[in-house]
């Protein structure tokens, strides 16, 4: 004996321990993964050992490997045997293995729920300590389940350091088992005022957190937790507090104005920043809540601002970026007190900080107004120009596009300073959002009459202008800008000063290197701009008779004589270049214009008029269209907008269309016209087909992802070789006004109006004349800056059709009006109530889908209310668990198999329930409890998945058989014995006849005849259960084993030997794993082709729909991916990895199972026991 | 909070702690994911930044990034605080710390944290409360090869002392 034990310990010495292995690792850099495997594989060895402590060093070893990122899910049942060591060395080291490697998937699992308890019973602190941690991160709804009444009692444990742990894993326990939280919550609001500071704090947390996902049930704890604010010191509960407040006060605006009173005085007093800011914030949450109902909040507001102020002036960059934050939701109610900070916000714009520099953009982007504006912008266009980095860059240039833009241009007074920041933007280099820029200036000169003539000499200055035709402009997409410039030149002509020399422009060489779809802009508006021309011409000698001779006499007419032949001339000598061009909008728009210009040239030549025909072709004016323009539109007679054109899809049809398709169709019943889907899915084919053929046909042209693409980088455009003579061009271009000026002339706009209004009596006639201009009285406020010019839409109403600017208040809208609101009314209900439907069947589906086993579809959330919105399904009887209904209620023995005895239970239990819940309605207002009320509908019939296995006089064994997906091809027998007799049974032992497939794991050095001894004994009357991991071969059959329980029967009167003999039934269900899947994954396993495919029919059922999902959930380890209506598809595994998958149909009195599975063996042995299930339905 | 994670200045795995229930799978990308964002973040920046939907505050020590990631409504100065809380706590116990204690005596690590916070939630604000609770945790812990009061090699290494700063909440 003592020899083993040196040699045992002497073998420890030359284990690695922790360190070792570290110092390995770091040693073996280069072939790390190597050592580390070959680490493995000694733990592996260390773990075969009996010593626990060499085990415990294992375990250790491998947390480490775990947090390297080393799968050790392998080892969990050796983890659940250090854990359950009775030394604290060891049982620390399993609980912290198990706390970092244990989740909701592990099975073993559910093998600590004993453990823990005699742990969190222990006299000793720390185990208890040790046990409770562990259990706050692994545990499982299950655990919780089983466990809450543990850690309830330990609520009140006299220790201080156990009521704190237990307090705050009751917010865990919470989580996963909701149901706790009614008989939990007297003992925790106990709790808010206990003697220790630590546990009070841990009450507090876990209160705050309850109330921040269902905020009304704690509503009454308000004055105790106002009580505790205005006593407690201690800073970390001061925040959980105030947090919570800011939970509580939106639903009781009167709670917010006991609160701004303390609030205030804290934010005056306190030193610490983080309570500073959680008080400022709760603040801004309580007046936002109240916008209307305090009269005096202003102060407050100033308050916040002035403290926020202090936190942006900072020199920490963390209180600058949160003082930011904080203050960009003061400004969603609050501009104005924010306004005034503009000073600050744009110094944060010069932060090193990136995060921060976006932050101070977002603030600006609301703090604009009329009166800033400019100043702005000026402010950011500078640092446009230091920015570092194209990321920041054009991020502040969308955000000075946004800026301007907002509100349809609200604070912009003057367009010519807007458009000329536009054109100064064009300046970028690099930029990526030319488009944006061009979308800007369209929008601003269609829109704006006022700024058309302004608008096109800019944006003639721009095609003349060099730079943008660079090779580089073109490459980053700011040439875009052009398309904006040569279609406002164009459609706008008439205030064009030249339009010859736009034309030449537009017509250089160089323009072939651009995009083509900015080429095709050029070709169009040339004819535009040649029409201008002619036309001046034509109107300078308004004799087209004499027009050549007489042409001098017209000297100061814009038009040189000739203009237009020499307009023509240019254009039919440059245009042929575009008629070859590759780009095929390009050359079809050439030759067409190309063709137009000959002809007219044609026509003047023997003195035909051809201005007027020729500008009929682009007259018209643009209107631009409101959003909502469609509803003018009135519905032409005998057309009805809501009537189906084709027969509709029944809702579960198209939902269940994907699924349907892969099953083979057995019901004619259920299916939809089978020619419709059968053409779909012929489209579809012949589609790809057809792709297919035009993909493989060199001759056909394959068409293009997107036209974007194509012009941006189409290898062709950028290959031809032009000629780019780059001068060093200056950045300005010439002519151009800078944006600058902008700033001075407005200000004395402003000045010259403010003026005005002084002497307006004098100058209304001045002020008449000047078109556009609303006639404003205006001092400082924001509001009565009047624009100088206006933009043409508002986004609510549209001007009736050729009408040019509505008039705000036109009769005829007048009439019309109401009429068509009359004609509209029923149809609008229509339609609403459709919609509402539709919500309808979304929510259900919704809520349907997100409690992934069917227990308890729909009605969970229509009736009770879950105080927390846990996004773990709660169902108590979910499939995973045995006997869902007994484990809180006898914790001790609480595996009683005898199943008339437990539905007897049931009986009691659901009339005690109702008791309990008449008991509940009568309390009050809930507390707050997931207790889900049970159905109204059709309560689940009790199931149980416990079959008898053997009886005799002493014992009755009743066992279950559950896959385990973690331990590799494993199944774990759960063997219930219950002596039945007066004896004490003692010496169990189970004895098994292995099979070729079937082998029961035995402890090491055990012979495969021998026994495994069952670690209990049974005095009379009581009941146990052991368990007993198989591992199998194939799970591919049902299978049998033979096998003897023996045990040692003893009374007063003396002993003897018994023997029970049992079969041992595995069935393929058993096999399975409930295992959950998406319904797109689910989707995809079915298009994959892999899986075979059959199907079963049951008549005669009259079990509701659910319960049959339900059973097929618990009986054969089934999860719901998808239910809709009477239809649902279903999923699960088995421990060898194979998919199977359910198509469930109900019909009337029957169900029909199509079953789809990996292998055909497996399909056939489930088939059969799914008929069984069903048959007994 | 979510979860905290330690990891090195060459993105290096010290610590993980998970207080919500996520597969292996997802835990390995989101740390992936954060490590390199973090990594990436300019020493001059802010210690918070918005990541999915969640807010992630860090700091860093020496050669260490601590990092938390917090609920939209939760404060992050506070969170700086109980890094900063973790970290003081580390030096108490190890004498002042770096990374190679953390590295070769891990699970004292999570010992000492599992004593501050459970399940997300601060659980002993007092310092001395937790280290009263480790050392005498440690007391019952009888003589083990990996787990005995730390002893590393330290004259091997350089070490980087951590450095203690900025506090956004008084100490109580």
């Amino acid at each position: 004996m003592a020899l083993k034990m040196v040699k045992g310990s002497i073998d420890r010495m030359f284990d690695k321990n922790l360190q070792d292995l570290v110092r390995g690792i770091r040693n073996h850099k280069e072939d790390e993964a190597k050592y580390i495997s070959q680490c493995i594989d000694e733990i592996k060895q260390e773990l075969r050992q009996d010593s626990l402590a060499v085990k415990a060093n294992a375990v250790c070893k491998l947390t480490y490997l775990q947090m390297l990122g080393y799968d050790i899910s392998w080892a969990a049942f050796n983890i659940i045997e250090v854990m359950s060591a009775s030394k604290f060395t060891f049982k620390r080291v399993g609980y912290l293995a198990a706390s970092q490697c244990f989740h909701e998937g592990t099975d073993v699992i559910m093998l600590t729920t004993n453990q823990i308890r005699k742990d969190l019973s222990s006299p000793s602190q720390y185990d208890t300590g040790v046990a409770l941690t562990g259990l706050s991160c692994f545990v499982t709804p299950d655990l919780a389940r089983d466990l809450a009444n543990d850690i309830m009692t330990l609520m009140s444990h006299t220790k201080p350091y156990i009521r704190k742990k237990a307090v705050l894993i009751m917010y865990k326990v919470f989580l996963k088992y909701p149901e706790s939280l009614r008989p939990a919550f007297p003992r925790l609001k106990e709790k808010l005022e206990d003697p220790d500071p630590g546990v009070q704090s841990a009450a507090v947390n876990v209160i705050c957190e309850l109330a921040r996902r269902n905020p009304k049930n704690y509503l009454s704890l308000a004055p105790l937790f106002f009580k505790l604010m205005t006593s407690s010191t201690n800073n970390w509960v001061l925040i959980k507090i105030i947090k919570l407040f800011g939970a509580l006060t939106p639903l009781e605006p009167r709670l917010g104005k006991k609160l701004i009173e303390p609030l205030t005085n804290l934010i005056h007093s306190t030193s610490a920043m983080s309570l500073l800011y959680e008080c400022v914030n709760t603040v801004i949450a309580v007046l936002i809540s109240l916008s209307s109902g305090m009269p005096n909040h202003s102060a407050s507001i100033q308050l916040c601002v002035q403290k926020l102020r202090i936190l942006i002036e900072d020199s920490d960059q963390n209180l600058k970026y949160l003082g930011l934050l904080a203050m960009s939701k003061i400004l969603r109610t609050h501009p104005k007190s924010v306004q005034a900070h503009k000073d600050l916000v744009l110094q944060c714009l010069d932060d090193k900080d990136e995060s921060i520099r976006l932050r101070a953009l977002d603030l600006l982007y609301g703090m604009v107004s009329k009166k800033n504006l400019m100043e702005i912008v000026k402010q950011l266009l500078q640092h446009v120009d230091k920015a570092e980095g194209t990321a920041y860059r054009d991020e502040l240039l969308t955000k000075i596009i946004a800026i301007c833009s907002q509100g349809n241009y609200q604070h912009v007074t003057n367009f010519q300073w807007y458009i000329s920041i536009l054109v100064e933007l064009t300046r970028l280099e690099g930029t990526r959002h030319g488009h944006l820029i061009a979308a800007q200036m369209l929008d601003v000169a269609i829109r704006v009459k006022a700024i058309r003539a302004f608008a096109v000499a800019q944006m003639a200055a721009l095609l003349d202008s060099a730079p943008l035709l660079a090779s580089g402009a073109r490459r980053n997409g700011i040439c875009e800008v052009l398309y904006a410039a040569a279609w406002i030149c164009g459609e706008f002509s008439e205030h064009l000063q030249e339009p010859q020399q736009t034309l030449a422009a537009m017509l250089r060489p160089r323009v072939s290197a651009l995009p083509g779809h900015i080429q095709a802009v050029y070709v169009q508006n040339a004819l535009k701009l040649y029409t201008a021309v002619l036309q001046r011409q034509e109107q300078a000698a308004p004799d087209p008779q004499d027009a050549p001779p007489d042409a001098d006499a017209d000297a100061d007419a814009a038009d040189a004589p000739g203009a237009a032949q020499e307009a023509a001339q240019l254009l039919l000598e440059r245009l042929p270049q575009f008629v070859q061009s590759a780009d095929l909008e390009v050359q079809e728009r050439a030759s067409c214009v190309l063709q137009l210009v000959r002809q007219a040239q044609k026509l003047q030549a023997r003195g035909v008029p051809v201005a007027a025909e020729l500008s009929a072709l682009f007259a018209g004016e643009l209107n631009p269209v409101a959003p909502k323009a469609q509803k003018k539109v009135p519905v032409p007679e005998g057309l009805d907008l809501d009537a189906w054109i084709n027969e509709p899809p029944s809702d579960s049809e198209a939902e269940d269309e994907r699924p349907r398709a892969m099953f083979q169709e057995d019901e004619p019943r259920h299916a939809r016209p089978k020619a419709q889907e059968a053409d779909d899915e012929e489209l579809a084919r012949r589609r790809e087909a057809r792709r297919q053929e035009q993909a493989n046909n060199p001759f056909y042209i394959k068409s293009c992802p997107s036209p974007q693409k194509l012009y941006q980088d189409a290898p062709g455009v950028d290959h031809i070789p032009v000629v780019c003579i780059d001068l060093s061009v200056p950045l300005r271009v010439p002519g151009l006004p800078a944006s600058e000026q902008y700033v001075k002339l407005e200000e004395e706009r402003r000045h010259r109006q403010r003026a005005e209004k002084g002497g307006r009596k004098h100058r209304k006639k001045d002020k008449a004349g000047r078109g556009g201009r609303r006639g404003g009285s205006l001092p400082d406020s924001d509001e009565d800056i009047a624009p100088a010019q206006r933009v043409d839409i508002v986004t609510e109403e549209m001007p009736e059709r050729h009408r040019p600017v509505a008039p705000p208040k036109s009769p005829k809208k007048e009439a019309a009006a109401p009429k068509e609101r009359k004609s509209k009314k029923p149809k609008k209900e229509k339609g609403r109530g459709r919609d509402r439907d539709r919500d309808r069947k979304a929510q259900a589906l919704d809520l349907w889908l997100c409690s992934t086993p069917p227990a308890e579809p729909a009605e969970s959330t229509a009736l009770g209310t879950p105080s927390l919105d846990t996004e773990v399904p709660t169902a108590p009887q979910q499939p995973s668990e045995p006997c869902p209904d007994e484990g809180d209620r006898e914790p001790e023995a609480h595996k009683k198999p005898h199943k008339r005895k437990k539905q007897r239970q049931e009986k009691e239990r659901s009339g005690r329930d109702k008791k309990s819940r008449k008991k509940r309605a009568e309390d009050g207002p809930p507390l707050g409890t997931g207790a889900l009320e049970e159905a109204e509908e059709e309560p689940l019939p009790p199931m149980s998945s416990y079959a008898l296995l053997a009886e005799n006089d002493f014992v009755r064994m009743t066992y279950e058989v559950r896959g385990s997906l973690q331990g590799g091809s494993q199944v774990t027998v759960s063997l219930v014995l219950e002596n039945l007799s007066s004896h004490v049974l003692k010496s169990l032992e189970l004895g098994v006849l292995d099979s070729l497939n079937a082998r029961l794991a035995r402890p090491p050095g055990a012979s495969a005849h021998d026994g495994v001894p069952v670690p209990f004994q049974l005095p009379p009357g009581v009941s146990n259960e052991a368990q007993f991991v198989f591992s199998i071969q194939s799970v591919l059959t049902a299978q049998k084993l033979k096998g003897t329980l023996s045990f040692i029967a003893k009374n007063d009167e003396g002993s003897t030997h018994e023997k029970l003999d049992f079969k041992l039934a595995f069935t393929c269900s058993s096999y399975l794993v409930t295992t959950p899947c998406y319904s797109d994954a689910f989707a995809k396993l079915l298009e994959s082709g892999d899986l075979t495919g059959s199907c079963v029919k049951v008549d005669g059922i009259t079990m509701t729909f659910r319960n049959v999902l339900a059973k097929i959930c618990f009986h054969h380890r089934f999860s719901v991916v998808e239910r809709v209506g009477s239809c649902a598809s279903m999923y699960s595994r088995s421990i060898q990895g194979h998919h199977v998958c359910l198509l469930v149909k109900q019909a009337e009195q029957s169900v029909s199972v199509d079953v789809k599975c990996a292998d055909a063996t497996l399909l056939g042995s489930l088939l059969d026991e799914l008929r069984a299930t069903l048959s007994a339905c | 909070m979510q979860f905290m994670l330690l990891f090195s200045r060459q993105g290096k795995l010290r610590l993980q702690k998970w207080y919500v229930p996520l597969s292996d799978k997802e835990k390995k990308k989101i740390t992936r994911e954060l490590v390199q964002t973090v990594l990436a973040r300019k020493p001059k920046m802010c210690s918070f930044l918005e990541w999915r939907d969640l807010k992630i505050v860090y700091k860093r020590y020496a050669s260490l990034y601590f990092c938390c990631a917090i609920e939209d409504q939760d404060n992050e100065l506070i969170t700086l605080e109980i890094i900063h809380r973790y970290v003081e706590l580390l030096d108490k116990y190890f004498g002042s710390v770096c990374e190679l204690d953390i590295i070769f005596n891990f699970e004292k690590a999570y010992f000492i944290l599992d004593e501050f916070l459970l399940g997300g939630e601060v659980q002993e604000t007092s310092k001395k409360n937790v280290l009263k609770a480790i050392e005498q945790a440690d007391l019952l812990q009888e003589l083990f090869p990996c787990l005995k009061r730390p002893c590393v090699a330290r004259e091997l290494y350089v070490r980087g002392r951590c450095q203690v700063s900025t506090h956004y909440c008084e100490r109580t």
